[in-house]
């Protein structure tokens, strides 16, 4: 095996190779930590669909790339090129080229009290000790070997601290725009979110791309919930379909922490979206809401790692999917309740559209629990738009575009309903919005007016 | 011109067939009332008025206003005029009333070239119809049709003809599972839309609405085709004998 890992990881090991070179004044921990992570990538390589937990997704497209890391200064993107993600009023706007933070087309000016932001590269050259307690916390155990790639890859991305008590009531931006290249781009993003004791705030963390070329981001964001913090996390993955994203989410929460992490898949070809709470402290809470809307030939996979591990915790999973075309579907919802966390109550719903005869979706629950007085449940629908529905729309005048249309905004509805920072909301609103309006467009001239019969299948359990 | 032809109209669905050749005339003005026992073909009638695609047309033609209806597709039919209130009003959560009924009305007005409302202008005339149909205005923010009451379903029915304001407003089978309340209000709604220009067919197994819908025409519709026409007293005298012209018929009287 360690023959074809050479040949396919080649790219990886020449990157790293030079990288190391180029990072030689780093502190030594952090030197250590990326070596550590990627002599383990070097051990086991890319994930194979042997693996439970990749199962559904098959990344080889991602090994034969060869990718490259980009350069500080091999890109040229002007502030009227970003000018159409900034629709958001926000607290500040970190914007991300490649991976590598972009000063000049950031806006930090006027940062509320309490807020402190910066990049990861800046933290790293001038106060490494402000990241290192809560950098990769979990070394003994990554999730998977994208996060070992970041690890070893790691040199910039997003800083933000929150002050203990501070609310910060207009979102933090972290926009990540890939520009791609040649030999292809890859980049990875290494996003730290530090929120004090009671602190308050949410994070948008969107991935988009400016032009239609090939890139590969793979991201880690941690982010770390103190007692009693409330903070709301938004993914919005809307890159082109060439483009290959896996980002994962770490949250820590303390005692009586609040955190919602929402993922809103809208674009990208390949997609994996590893979502990752650890319910560390007495009761916390955790809601997981998503969406993802895949058409043509897109593979959006959800990875859901719900780790109760203190009792009293609640976590929430809804995800939601819409999926026409070739589209592939994945939501993979693994709970593990340890033996201590009693009086755990976890929750898992994911509910699916299916839109055409070739959409695919791979659902799949997975309970270990270890303590004996919780509550699990876990269900998932997949059916497709609901045909009298539809007559029922048509009926009253409204053309079929628009009664579709209006059918596939009231079931991601469901999902926007749990966003409850208005301002996100609106924003996500509106990027659903469009996309939902090209897929009614496309669906309609694929499939003319023909109707199947409305077969739906759901199961339900409680454990 | 008649509002609406019906000539020799064959249809049923998966080639089954369930119409077997009706004909009726209605204009403008007119209330008609379409009896008969379960099965008949009543709301298989009024699903191809409505142009539900599943309702397959094998023979015949229907003239709206003069053009072909059964070129028409569900949209185009509505936004010619035709309403019907559904017998099993679909729940459609996540769709506000409001935003549905605003849609749906918009859609009509832009067809009909005229300007569309926005919610200043729906507002009013929606709470004035609210008032007609004795419903509570906390209806526009909830889901269409979610988690109402049988008798609330055919209500909001009601309240949908009263806004769209269509030319032939079909009522399958609306009155079906009422209490007499939600009777009483249904009829009261029904006929203070009635006017000159606009026609009903209402569509009954049950005696009891055209006590309060007084019909200008009864038809009775057994195995497919209107086997016998007549004015409101028709609907007596089907009561004390049943039906004519099945063994099925006669033994479900009409009752109630």
């Amino acid at each position: 095996m360690s023959t074809t890992i050479e040949q396919l990881e080649g790219y990886v090991v020449d990157a790293y190779a030079s990288f190391k070179e180029r990072r030689q004044k780093d502190s030594h921990w952090l030197k250590q930590l990326r070596e550590e992570a990627f002599e383990r990538f070097r051990a086991i390589g890319f994930p194979t669909t042997h693996e439970e937990a990749w199962r559904f997704t098959n990344v080889s497209s991602i090994a034969q790339t060869p990718f490259r890391l980009g350069s500080e200064d091999d890109f040229s993107v002007s502030q009227q090129d970003l000018e159409e993600y900034r629709l958001v009023e926000f607290a500040c706007q970190l914007v991300f080229i490649n991976g590598y933070f972009a000063p000049e087309l950031s806006w930090l000016a006027g940062l509320p009290v309490g807020l402190e932001v910066s990049s990861l590269a800046a933290q790293i050259d001038e106060d490494p000790e402000s990241i290192e307690p809560h950098l990769d916390r979990d070394r003994s155990a990554p999730l998977d070997s994208f996060e070992m790639l970041n690890t070893a890859f790691l040199q910039d991305g997003a800083y933000v601290h929150i002050d203990r008590g501070a609310v910060v009531k207009d979102p933090i931006c972290l926009l990540h725009v890939s520009v791609s290249g040649v030999p292809p781009i890859m980049s990875h993003p290494r996003n730290l979110i530090v929120a004090e004791e009671g602190s308050q705030a949410a994070v948008i963390e969107e991935y988009v791309s400016l032009d239609g070329g090939l890139g590969f981001s793979n991201a880690v964001t941690e982010l770390i919930a103190g007692e009693g913090a409330a903070i709301s996390h938004y993914l919005v993955e809307r890159e082109n379909l060439q483009s290959f994203n896996v980002s994962t989410l770490h949250l820590r929460q303390g005692r009586d922490a609040n955190v919602s992490s929402h993922s809103i898949l809208l674009g990208g070809g390949l997609v994996r979206n590893n979502v990752h709470p650890v319910l560390g402290g007495e009761g916390a809470e955790c809601l997981i809401n998503g969406l993802y809307v895949g058409s043509q030939r897109q593979h959006l996979d959800n990875y859901m790692l719900v780790e109760h591990a203190s009792p009293h915790c609640n976590s929430r999973q809804f995800y939601n999917g819409i999926l026409d075309g070739q589209a592939h579907g994945v939501f993979h919802g693994r709970i593990i309740v340890q033996k201590q966390a009693q009086k755990t109550d976890a929750k898992q719903t994911n509910r699916n559209l299916l839109l055409s005869d070739d959409a695919r979706i791979d659902t799949k629950p997975q309970l270990e629990i270890y303590a004996d007085d919780v509550k699990c449940t876990h269900g998932a629908t997949i059916g497709q738009l609901d045909e009298n529905a539809l007559f029922y729309l048509r009926a009253r005048g409204i053309d079929e575009v628009s009664a579709r249309n209006l059918l596939l905004q009231a079931f991601a509805g469901e999902c926007l309903d749990r966003m409850h920072e208005p301002a996100p909301r609106k924003f996500i609103e509106g990027l659903i919005g469009q996309r939902l309006a090209d897929i009614g467009r496309a669906d309609l001239r694929a499939s003319g007016s023909g109707h199947r019969q409305p077969d739906e299948i759901v199961w339900e359990e409680a454990g | 011109m008649s509002l609406l032809e019906i000539r020799n109209l064959h249809a049923g669905v998966d080639g089954h067939e369930i119409l077997k050749g009706v004909d009726l005339t209605i204009n403008a003005g007119e209330v008609h009332s379409m009896m008969g026992p379960n099965g008949s073909g009543k709301s298989t009638l009024a699903q191809v008025l409505s142009r539900r695609q599943t309702y397959e047309v094998t023979r015949g033609e229907i003239l709206f206003n003069g053009n072909n209806l059964l070129e028409m597709k569900p949209e185009e039919a509505a936004c010619e005029g035709i309403f019907m209130a559904f017998q099993y009003p679909v729940e459609i959560p996540g769709i506000s009333n409001a935003y549905f009924l605003r849609s749906a009305l918009n859609a009509v007005r832009r067809y009909r070239g005229e300007d569309e409302m926005d919610a200043m202008d729906f507002l009013p005339m929606f709470r004035e119809r609210l008032k007609l149909l004795e419903m509570d205005e906390a209806l526009l923010n909830r889901s269409v049709n979610d988690g109402f009451s049988g008798g609330e379903k055919k209500r909001n029915e009601i309240l949908q003809m009263a806004m769209l304001e269509p030319k032939l407003a079909i009522l399958d089978e609306t009155d079906s599972g009422l209490d007499i309340d939600a009777l009483r209000i249904v009829a009261n709604g029904v006929n203070t839309l009635r006017n000159a220009d606009r026609a009903m067919l209402v569509i009954t197994h049950y005696r009891r609405l055209l006590t309060h819908i007084v019909p200008d025409f009864v038809h009775v519709l057994v195995d497919g085709r209107i086997v016998q026409s007549g004015g409101p007293e028709l609907a007596l005298e089907l009561e004390e004998k049943g039906y004519v012209g099945t063994d099925h018929g006669t033994q479900q009287a009409l009752s109630a």
